[in-house]
């Protein structure tokens, strides 16, 4: 894999490009920062590792360990989900992220992305980004889609890993406990576009998003991923199986379902996850949640930021597979 | 305001007879009536001290007469039963429970003595699907109304209550919406289930738990009894925990059954009258329900002792729950496992 190209993608804003100068060769040079697990592992002693997995394993069977109101297991989360899904961040997808200052460090925020890809892999791979290159590894907490956690298997994993449905209270409860919430206002809209209408934004829900923010006082982080388009390439979509499975959609990708599983591999696109500047809603006030107005110009404001910078991270890629 | 006289319903079960005794102990209080169908186990007669046990059906007008005779200022409906099992099949309980509701509740209309009312009433009114909310407060409505079984019956007696209220604006009406028992000495579907060896659980869910200690649930309703403190309250303790973390901690082994096999084998479970599973309680399993205890907190007063996870503790301690896999095996295995890494290095 060759360095990562840097490229000025915040001319006005040299903290930005520093950043992500220092960001790009560590995401894709050959020597990864080392994380804080190998650093643990790295001790003197041989047995050290071994002792803490069988440690791990007991607390772990003994139902030793704790769960938030919402079912997140942290333990669990940052031991097993997330290092499952780091092989696909790092090497699959190769994700760059942009502007992860923009992300504070403590307290709640409200992360607002493009959705797409048939399979919401963007938002698992926006958790990694989220966890694994900003500083305060912080924890994302996903609202879903009330299918998801109908789903058996599913839906309980989600829900160990920190996501919970995407409803005003929930949201609400989240983000004035401090905590960093992702949403993904477009939901079925946006994943199940087609492949023609790629990066091109579905309508923003009714901006339920946009007034729980107001309502506690968080700001609204616009985040553009790029990339995420391409993995399942959806050129068609069966409608009566759809309807038997109860789905939304059922896909149709140039590798599914005519290869079985093996066309449930995702191509190996490049991404970009670039955060931008957050929206400030303390100023605005928590009373304006129930004006329609501000609420509707503030999910265009959030809508059209994140859509001009889905076109700028788009004319400045070259080949969606190498970047 | 300290009440004089208090009728308990439901006193020949753990939380009527309990709360009764305890009301009893009370000596501002001058009488405490305990209604029922069935007498007391005796230990619990004994217990209940000076409280008077009338064996009367709250179904029958009778009952009029024991409130209006004895001047009872305050009434304490805790008969509402959630075990189908126990009060003889599913079409007697919901006789008992909603019938009988109807009956106490026209009785006290009529009765000018009565000042206060309280319902142990259940979360189940808020239902159970993957479209919950994380958290239930007391101003959410479920996303599907209860179809049967315990849940509609609350939700039904919960709505009598409410046209009760309005009817007499002068009674003050405390709805305790109580999530599941535990503790060493209670008796519910819960601590039936976490009792058995070998746990059936849902294939592919994992439902959070919240539950509340036996004594905490004694003292809100001695609390909400003693004291004028309308509205509606969850109650429940603090924190939750995933049903596979509590059998873990029973050291019990669950036993995953996929969904459609779920029927057959609760119904397995009925027949041999082992735990009695309602189709509530499978939804339950699956999707769980977790409720918000800040009202209860704020405005009632009342911190729960116990969080979750101590209160199933304390209930497996209690019960003396020996771990399927003793610690002895579990230790084997896991010196087998170190010498094995220490051959491999």
């Amino acid at each position: 894999m060759t360095e990562a190209r840097v490229i000025p993608l915040h001319a006005d804003d040299a903290g930005a490009r520093r950043r992500w100068r220092l960001g790009g060769p560590q995401n894709g040079g050959p020597a990864p920062e080392p994380e804080p697990e190998p650093a643990v592992e790295a001790e003197p002693e041989p047995g050290a590792e071994w002792d803490e997995l069988i440690e791990f394993a007991k607390r772990r069977l003994g139902g030793d360990y704790t769960v938030d109101d919402f079912g997140f297991d942290r333990e669990l989360t940052d031991n097993v989900l997330l290092p499952a899904l780091r092989p696909l961040y790092r090497s699959w997808f190769r994700v760059e992220t942009i502007g992860m200052h923009n992300v504070p460090g403590e307290g709640g925020a409200l992360v607002v992305a493009n959705h797409s890809g048939t399979v919401p892999i963007d938002s698992l791979m926006t958790a990694v980004a989220l966890h694994d290159d900003h500083p305060d590894h912080r924890h994302l907490r996903l609202l879903g889609a009330d299918l998801m956690f109908r789903l058996p298997g599913i839906g309980t994993l989600a829900r160990k890993g920190g996501a919970t449905l995407a409803c005003t209270p929930d949201a609400e409860r989240l983000m004035s406990s401090g905590e960093l919430v992702g949403v993904w206002p477009e939901g079925f809209k946006g994943i199940g576009k087609p492949f023609h209408d790629r990066y091109k934004l579905q309508r923003f829900g009714r901006g339920g998003f946009v007034s729980a923010a107001l309502r506690t006082g968080v700001p609204i982080i616009p985040c553009a991923i790029v990339g995420a388009e391409e993995i399942y390439p959806k050129i068609g979509d069966i409608r009566p199986l759809a309807r038997l499975f109860g789905a939304p959609y059922f896909p149709v990708t140039p590798l599914f379902p005519w290869f079985g599983p093996l066309g449930m591999i995702p191509l190996p696109s490049k991404w970009y996850i670039e955060f931008g500047t957050p929206i400030p809603t303390d100023t605005i006030g928590a009373a304006e949640a129930d004006d329609p107005m501000t609420v509707f110009n503030l999910t265009d404001q959030v809508r059209e930021t994140i859509q001009h910078t889905l076109y700028r991270l788009l004319s400045q890629r070259r080949n969606a597979f190498t970047g | 305001m300290t009440p004089s006289v208090v009728l308990v319903t439901g006193v020949s079960r753990f939380l009527g007879g309990h709360l009764a005794a305890r009301l009893a102990a009370n000596p501002a209080i001058d009488r405490v009536l305990g209604v029922d169908t069935v007498p007391p186990p005796r230990d619990l007669l004994r217990r209940m001290g000076r409280a008077e046990f009338v064996r009367a059906d709250i179904r029958n007008p009778l009952i009029s007469k024991v409130i209006s005779n004895a001047g009872v200022d305050t009434v304490v409906h805790a008969s509402v039963s959630a075990n189908p099992g126990s009060s003889g099949g599913r079409t007697a309980m919901k006789e008992m429970n909603v019938i009988g509701t109807m009956q106490l509740l026209a009785a006290c209309q009529k009765a000018p003595s009565v000042r206060r009312m309280v319902l142990k009433s259940t979360t189940a009114v808020y239902g159970s699907s993957p479209r919950d909310p994380a958290l239930f407060d007391e101003s959410m409505t479920p996303k599907d109304l209860p179809s049967g079984g315990y849940a509609k019956d609350a939700a039904e007696i919960e709505g009598y209550l409410r046209g009760f209220a309005r009817r007499r604006p002068d009674v003050s009406v405390t709805v305790l919406r109580f999530t599941n028992f535990i503790g060493p000495r209670i008796d519910t579907v819960f601590t039936r289930y976490f009792a058995l060896p070998v746990v059936p659980t849902v294939l592919g869910y994992d439902a959070r738990v919240q539950l509340l200690h036996e004594e905490d649930a004694l003292a809100v309703l001695e609390r909400s009894a003693s004291q004028d403190i309308p509205g509606v309250f969850n109650v429940a303790a603090d924190g939750v925990m995933l049903l596979s973390q509590a059998i873990r901690r029973a050291g019990r082994v669950p036993l995953p059954v996929p969904s459609p096999a779920v029927g057959p084998v609760s119904r397995v479970f009925r027949g041999a009258r082992i735990v009695d599973f309602s189709p509530e309680q499978m939804r339950l399993l699956n999707f769980g329900r977790v409720v918000d205890n800040r009202r209860l907190r704020q405005q009632f007063g009342f911190a729960p002792r116990w969080t979750t996870v101590q209160a199933f503790d304390d209930f497996v301690r209690g019960r003396g729950l020996r771990p399927v896999i003793g610690p002895e095996r579990v230790e084997t295995v896991e010196r087998g496992v170190r010498a094995l890494v220490g051959m491999l290095r």
